[in-house]
């Protein structure tokens, strides 16, 4: 079938191609849980070799559509055709069978058991898999139990693990979100693959620019429903977020866009006085050495957010895990407003006011209690509060974070039921409630919305400017210029090139977290 | 933006930590075993013969009990029915194999083991269809078994031919290899080893360690654990049977102590009781530990009272020393 290779038409918006048969197509699926209405009725319709993205802010419905896609949950009412056929998977088993395989928001692998049992365990041959990913040029050592291994190295093994079936139809569940930009490439260059061989893709992510790098069209959701299908490239940013978050919301969006644009243009100013932030230097490292950690030496200032840029696996997660006390180091010296720090337990770093928003929310959640245990819970464990709990205050002060990160509190009694970026949303909130000095954010925005990323962004400036020190990771690289007065590249355990926040664009971060000589490489 | 395309190896646990994470355990266990022969044999004055036998006795219903409790808690369940299961076993086999041959008793320990299979399956339908957590299933089943058994005999009685005690009193020809022993192998060899290396053993530990990754691997999560249910079944069918076979009599209250015990055991062997973890070879030797410190207690002429208070110190104390090595380990 060489040559048959289906190049998407474009379709103006909102149209559907009538000359080509979809290979899926979804009507009116809905999916609700109790009271809640996670899907009210979306269509959807996925073209032979295309990459179509789902977008929609958090909560919106997009993972509970792949759910029902995948034969995970049964959608309420509503159809689904696949390859012209009416289908309704009735595992993920089955739905593999059918030609879809989905790569879901959350990790797919046992962690007790060995990556070869993992496959095993599935009837995937071990040889496909292991092609899979050194065609990614990735290696993987497979007696590896898979609790052992890193989120991007999960995330990609569920990849490997998907592609290995060869599928018409691979869905994606923000595979990028907690991808370094190296792997993230990879990712494209597969989807890019799957297009030529004239296969499908469904591709959800909240980073619009890789939709509109890549994407054929796009398919919004909002509160449940489709509201639109474009080109991303015809639309672009402005007319997604439009869409995405309604007309009126979207002009409140682009207002703030706009403020926080000025605070971008504010920030070398407040950078410019070099004497005062060399006084009220809040955390400082000397030659600290820990797992990859290298002699890593720097300090923050109140009031400044400083950006750790790197790719996977150069000492950035060690350096959280040293300062938020869940790792000893070897050697070097960390203090805490001029004072020797040491936290032998997340317990000590809290209660010294610095506070951390770990990489894989999952660990940081209580997922069974409800949103207001999980934002209170850092408020619990201090002595001095034992006794009677101040419903009044907590309540206050986990309202005004809810508010202010805007969470979805539709499913509130059980942190597990919320959506993935509301989930991230709670582990930031749980801050905002209880207040700290130095804040921690290790990947603070994963899996979060345009629109709340925004809120976070101006959320960071503003603890900043009240005197907050930030220490910020993101596998974003736009995130840096947008947050950070200054951003340390860090290859191989050693920063490598400090930056301006503001001249941090991608093309400089990228050279430097390469290792390569900014100089050098300019020339 | 434009990264280059450079091969990435990930690198992980070094292999020496992580079979020292999976098989230490299991290993330390086994050395416990082996150390406490000798002080044993040192205590007592009788030949080994006797000695082995007064293990067996006791070791072969309690090894079969842990191994069914093992499989059930490696799924992520808990049985607390073990025990009264199997004094229901003791006395249904007690009653009808008195008069019965050899022959006869083996066929009818096949059907009472289907039995039994079916019964393991049939609570763990119950917890799986009822979403009722095992432990509260279970605990009930624990008052239903009890009841059957008295129901079906009242006061001790019954029995069983020689040659069936003998399998689990007696020894391989006239070397000291007790027949107990080869039987337990036996079992554990066809039944679990198979399993083990296939998907049905990996789907167990699948959804004792992680449900949804399980179901989302594509794995039938009811199907494994009633399924689990069965196997334990199977292995508390063998451990009441061990029990007529040891101690040629039917007694209603014969099998209560083996519920805690066997999960002593299972503690004692690595499992965790979270799920996804461990396998059988500890706790069947964690067993034989339990018995064996018993028997010292005994020969030392421990006050049988303070016996169990020193045995559940050593449960703790074990445990406790245990849990600090393996933080060690990990990485
Ligand atoms: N098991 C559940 N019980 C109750 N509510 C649920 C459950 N699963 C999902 N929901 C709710 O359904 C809604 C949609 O969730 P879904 O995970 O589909 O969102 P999403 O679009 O994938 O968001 P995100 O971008 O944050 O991943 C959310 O409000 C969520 O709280
Ligand atoms: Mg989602």
């Amino acid at each position: 079938m060489e040559g048959a290779v289906f190049r998407p038409l474009r379709v103006s918006c909102n149209g559907m191609s009538k000359q080509t048969a979809a290979l899926l197509e979804a009507r009116g699926v809905a999916k609700h849980y109790g009271p809640v209405a996670a899907l009210r009725a979306a269509d959807l319709s996925v073209a032979p070799g295309e990459i179509h993205a789902l977008l929609g802010a958090n909560g919106a419905g997009k993972s509970t559509l792949v759910k029902c896609l995948s034969g995970v949950i049964r959608p309420d009412t509503g159809t689904i055709s696949f390859g012209g056929r009416a289908v309704r998977a009735r595992s993920p088993m089955h739905a593999a069978r059918l030609g879809l395989a989905p790569v879901f928001q959350d990790p797919a692998l046992v962690p007790d058991l060995s990556v070869t049992q993992n496959l095993r365990l599935t009837g995937m041959p071990l040889g496909r898999v292991r092609a899979e990913l050194a065609a990614m040029e990735l290696s993987v050592n497979f007696n590896e139990q898979v609790g052992d291994l890193a989120l991007p190295v999960l995330r990609m093994l569920d990849l490997a693990r998907a592609l290995a079936r060869d599928p018409q139809l691979l869905i994606l569940d923000e595979i990028t979100a907690a991808l370094p930009s190296d792997l993230a490439e990879r990712v494209f260059a597969v989807m890019r693959e799957r297009r030529e061989k004239g296969r499908s893709v469904l591709f959800i992510t909240h980073r619009l620019a890789e939709v509109i790098a890549i994407c054929d069209r796009a398919t919004i959701l909002r509160d449940g429903r489709d509201v639109g299908t474009m080109v991303p490239r015809e639309g672009g940013e402005a007319r997604i977020v439009e869409i995405m978050l309604g007309p009126e919301a979207a002009r409140a969006e682009a207002r703030a866009a706009e403020l926080s644009e000025d605070d971008v243009a504010v920030a070398p100013d407040a950078r410019e006085r070099p004497d005062a932030v060399a006084a009220d230097a809040v955390l400082e490292l000397d030659g600290l050495r820990a797992g990859n950690v290298q002699e890593l030496s720097l300090r923050i200032a109140a009031g400044e957010v400083v950006g750790v840029a790197a790719l996977e696996g150069q000492g950035q997660d060690e350096l959280f895990e040293v300062l938020a006390g869940e790792r000893k180091p070897e050697s070097g010296e960390v203090r805490l407003r001029g004072k020797p720090f040491r936290a032998r337990h997340p317990y000590d770093a809290i209660r010294k006011g610095v506070v951390l928003v770990p990489p894989d929310r999952l660990l940081a959640l209580l997922p069974q209690r409800s949103v207001r245990e999980n934002v209170a819970a850092p408020h619990y464990s201090t002595p001095l509060r034992w006794g009677p709990i101040n419903m009044r205050d907590e309540g206050r002060r986990v309202r005004h974070a809810v508010d202010a990160l805007q969470i979805d509190m539709r499913a509130a009694r059980q942190v597990r039921r919320l959506s993935g970026g509301n989930q991230q949303k709670v582990t930031i909130a749980r801050w905002l409630a209880s207040g700290f000095t130095t804040l921690l954010c290790n990947d603070p925005t994963r899996g979060v919305d345009v629109g709340t990323k925004r809120q976070v962004y101006t959320l960071l400036r503003e603890l900043a400017a009240d005197g907050a020190a930030i220490l910020f990771f993101s596998s974003e690289l736009a995130e840096f210029p947008l947050v950070c007065d200054r951003v340390l590249t860090v290859y191989g355990g050693r920063v490598t090139a400090e930056l301006p926040g503001p001249a941090a664009d991608e093309a400089s971060l990228l050279q430097a977290m390469h290792g390569l000589d900014l100089e050098e490489a300019v020339a | 933006m434009s990264a280059p395309a450079a091969a990435i190896a990930f690198r992980g646990t070094a292999a020496w930590r992580r079979n020292l994470r999976l098989h230490g355990w299991t290993v330390a266990v086994w050395l416990v075993l082996l150390a406490l022969v000798p002080y044993w044999r040192s205590l007592s004055q009788q030949d080994l013969e006797f000695d082995l036998q007064a293990v067996a006795i006791d070791a072969l219903p309690l090894c079969f009990a842990a191994m069914a409790q093992a499989v059930i808690v490696i799924s992520g369940g808990i049985d607390l029915s073990i025990g009264s299961m199997m004094g229901v076993v003791n006395v249904l086999s007690a009653k009808h194999m008195i008069g019965m041959s050899f022959r006869e008793a083996l066929a009818f320990s096949l059907l009472i083991l289907v039995l039994t299979a079916l019964a393991g399956a049939f609570t763990g339908l119950i917890i799986t269809l009822s979403r009722i957590p095992d432990i509260v299933v279970t605990l009930g089943m624990l008052f239903v078994w009890q009841g059957v058994a008295l129901w079906i005999m009242e006061i001790p009685g019954g029995g069983a031919p020689l040659q069936y005690s003998d399998l689990a009193l007696g020894s391989v020809g006239s070397t000291l290899i007790p027949n107990a022993l080869v039987v337990v192998l036996v079992a554990f060899a066809l039944v679990w080893l198979p399993l083990r290396w296939l998907r049905p053993g990996l789907a167990i530990y699948a959804v004792g360690s992680n449900r949804t990754a399980a179901y989302l691997s594509g794995i039938g999560v009811a199907r494994t654990r009633v399924g689990a249910y069965m196997l334990g079944g199977v292995f508390t069918g063998l451990g009441g049977l061990a029990l007529t076979a040891s101690s040629g009599i039917g007694d209603p209250n014969a099998g209560v102590t083996y519920t805690l015990n066997s999960v002593a055991a299972v503690v004692l062997g690595g499992v965790a009781l979270v799920g996804g973890v461990g396998g059988l070879i500890g706790p069947i030797a964690a067993a034989l530990v339990l018995t064996m410190s018993k028997i010292i207690l005994l020969l030392r002429g421990t006050d049988p009272n303070y016996a169990n208070v020193y045995q559940g110190a050593l449960i703790i104390f074990v445990v406790v020393i245990g849990g600090l090595l393996a933080r060690k380990t990990r990485s």
